[in-house]
């Protein structure tokens, strides 16, 4: 809303304008256009002014550095410019079908957001929907279930996993109590990655807020209407609840997918930097690090961080296009 | 009126049961959650040795000697030095993020200039972008420049407002500042300058708060970056001092590995703890982690 006023506010002004600059070109004997024309370079002076911190960083630190990545990874620099050279897309090649690891930490990561992902939001809103019960000590437990996303990319608690899934932790101790004799799950390849999702799941305390936030702005007006129909508590849930609070749904599924893509600490701590057991939990992100920060494959690492970033992009735009057919704004509410 | 009545009671027991349900699941996933954490805390106070038999939280023998020796425990540097690194990171990145963050907001909340709405797409567009593909030209950059094994490159970025997050939470919050302020201001003969620092910064603390908070526990908690740049163990942050405390001791020292986490994650909580409103307002409305 206050942006479209400001705007209106502009449109307004600006005929103004452009006629006071015509009236000082004529020759002014007013003050008051001329002041105008200052107002607007001023405005355009500080603007520029305090947008510059974030101008130089956009362009030193992101851009130019992104654009630089991109003719990067047409070459195949390793550490020293003077023997670089443009190896056209070798790089992409190379990374498609010779390399044995790419396809595999391709398909790691993938499951990883594909499951985890889905898993995080489906607690998050299970969680958020029994809070928003009007039950007490809310605080408490809104407290309880969100700190573990303020640790969740700590190194302390990738450091605790590893003894919490290890062969004598208290997985396997919990499971002995029912008679399972559980190995470790961290060394075996058909489990590691599982260690790894279960700690993205457990940090759903952020969601979680967002959408109790959302949760909490669905007008009462519409169950209310929807009990007089006749409507039950799931019919209510499903044909109110969910399709009010669906931006929140596409918002928080955007945010977890792109984060899940990136996720780097917990999985290089947990394997101790290797991707290990087998490469089951070599992610993505690990494969680049090892092929630039280790091998100083920087061209390389280049394609596979622009590649990275094209899948990145085109998964965030198919959902918000598949959000076409399941999110629902409020009406007459501009997106 | 009995029939009323009768038609509510049962209806008011089945929801204190609900209650009730609602209660007991919570509270069990809240302790299941909790436990490792909870584990963790127990840990660092058991004798090396109970670590890895001992499952409860019950602590028998209570001691101190792991906090002792873990501060020792990685070769050569002490994680005196390694909270020393990680404070004085943190404290330049909030400081950082607060003043460039602000000035950006101020300009694209505020100020009407042309070009304005491109750079806020282009700073929108920034949120989303992958970390990793800035990632090998930034390090080529900060390596011709001598930074490597600094801590400019962990620092310099912040006071340039890179982390965009916090450019569009503040944009929100200056949005909402009523306008006459300004306008009573500038009549009376402030610039920007002034209307900046005297009425909106005031203004703003709430924002700017919660901006200092995340600032904090983001960079306290960074992995990557240090780990790329810094690379004389004299310059470590926390969380890299621990990556080599667990590579140092695949041997015993487990108390000891387990004082040093849970130290490294109380600032973090105790920031939380004190912020804890702002916080949660401000992740309900941008999504903040």
């Amino acid at each position: 809303m206050a942006v479209t006023t400001a705007r209106a506010h502009q449109r307004r002004r600006r005929p103004a304008g452009s006629g006071a600059g015509a009236v000082a070109g004529g020759g002014s004997h007013q003050r008051r256009p001329d002041q105008g024309w200052t107002e607007t370079r001023r405005a355009t002076l500080a603007g520029y002014l305090f947008l510059s911190p974030w101008l130089l960083g956009f362009f030193g630190i992101t851009a130019l550095p992104m654009l630089g990545s991109l003719a990067l990874s047409f070459t195949n620099f390793s550490g020293s410019f003077s023997r670089m050279e443009w190896v056209g897309l070798d790089n992409y090649r190379i990374m498609f079908t010779v390399d044995p690891a790419y396809w595999g930490s391709v398909r790691v990561t993938l499951l990883y957001v594909l499951l985890s992902v889905p898993a995080m939001l489906v607690f998050a809103l299970t969680v958020a929907t029994l809070l928003n019960k009007g039950i007490r000590a809310l605080g408490i437990y809104r407290t309880v279930f969100y700190i573990p996303s303020l640790l969740g990319s700590s190194v302390a608690i990738a450091v605790l996993w590893r003894f919490v899934w290890g062969e004598s932790g208290l997985v396997n101790a919990v499971l002995g109590v029912v008679g399972i004799d559980g190995r470790s799950w961290i060394g075996n390849p058909d489990t590691a990655l599982f260690t790894i999702m279960v700690l993205n799941v457990w940090t759903f305390g952020s969601p979680m807020i967002i959408f109790l936030a959302g949760l909490r702005q669905v007008p009462t007006e519409l169950y209310e209407a929807a009990a007089l129909d006749g409507a039950g508590r799931r019919a209510r849930y499903w044909y109110i609840t969910l399709p009010s609070i669906s931006p929140v749904v596409l918002f928080n599924g955007i945010l977890a997918t792109i984060g899940g893509f990136q996720a780097f600490t917990q999985v290089y701590v947990v394997s101790g930097g290797t991707g290990g057991p087998a490469g089951s939990t070599l992610f993505y992100t690990l494969l680049l690090y090892q092929r630039a920060f280790t091998e100083l494959r920087f061209g390389y690492a280049s394609a596979m961080a622009w590649a990275l970033l094209v899948v990145i992009a085109a998964v965030t735009a198919a959902v918000f296009a598949s959000g076409r057919f399941w999110v629902h704004y409020g009406d007459g509410e501009e997106r | 009126m009995t029939a009323v009545a009768a038609r509510h009671r049962p209806h008011q027991v089945s929801h204190r049961v609900q209650r009730t349900f609602i209660h007991v699941g919570l509270v069990s996933a809240a302790f299941v959650m909790s436990y490792p954490l909870l584990w963790m805390t127990a840990s660092a106070f058991r004798p090396s040795e109970q670590v890895l038999v001992e499952d409860s939280l019950w602590v028998s023998t209570p001691t101190l000697e792991n906090f002792v020796n873990g501060w020792t425990s990685v070769a050569q540097t002490s994680f005196g030095t390694f909270f020393l690194n990680s404070l004085v990171i943190s404290a330049l990145a909030v400081l950082g993020n607060v003043l460039s963050c602000s000035l950006a907001a101020y300009a694209f909340a505020r100020l009407r200039f042309p070009g304005r709405r491109v750079w806020f797409a282009l700073m929108i567009g920034t949120i989303m972008l992958p970390y990793h593909v800035l990632l090998i030209p930034q390090y080529l950059l900060f390596n011709s420049l001598g930074w490597v094994d600094t801590f400019l490159p962990l620092v310099v970025p912040r006071f340039l407002a890179t982390e965009a997050f916090f450019v569009f939470l503040l944009v929100q919050f200056f949005r909402l500042i009523p306008k006459d302020l300004a306008e009573a201001a500038r009549i009376d003969g402030c610039g920007h300058a002034r209307i900046f620092g005297q009425i909106m910064v005031p203004l703003a603390v709430p924002a700017l708060a919660t901006t200092a908070a995340f600032s904090f526990i983001w960079s306290w908690n960074d992995f990557l970056n240090p780990l790329i740049y810094l690379t004389s163990q004299g310059n470590y942050t926390v969380p890299i001092g621990l990556a080599l405390f667990v590579d140092a001791s695949g041997t015993s020292n487990y108390g000891g590995l387990f004082a040093m986490s849970l130290l490294s994650l109380l600032p973090v909580i105790g920031f939380f703890l004190a912020f804890q409103r702002l916080l949660l307002d401000g992740i309900s409305t941008t999504g903040l982690k």
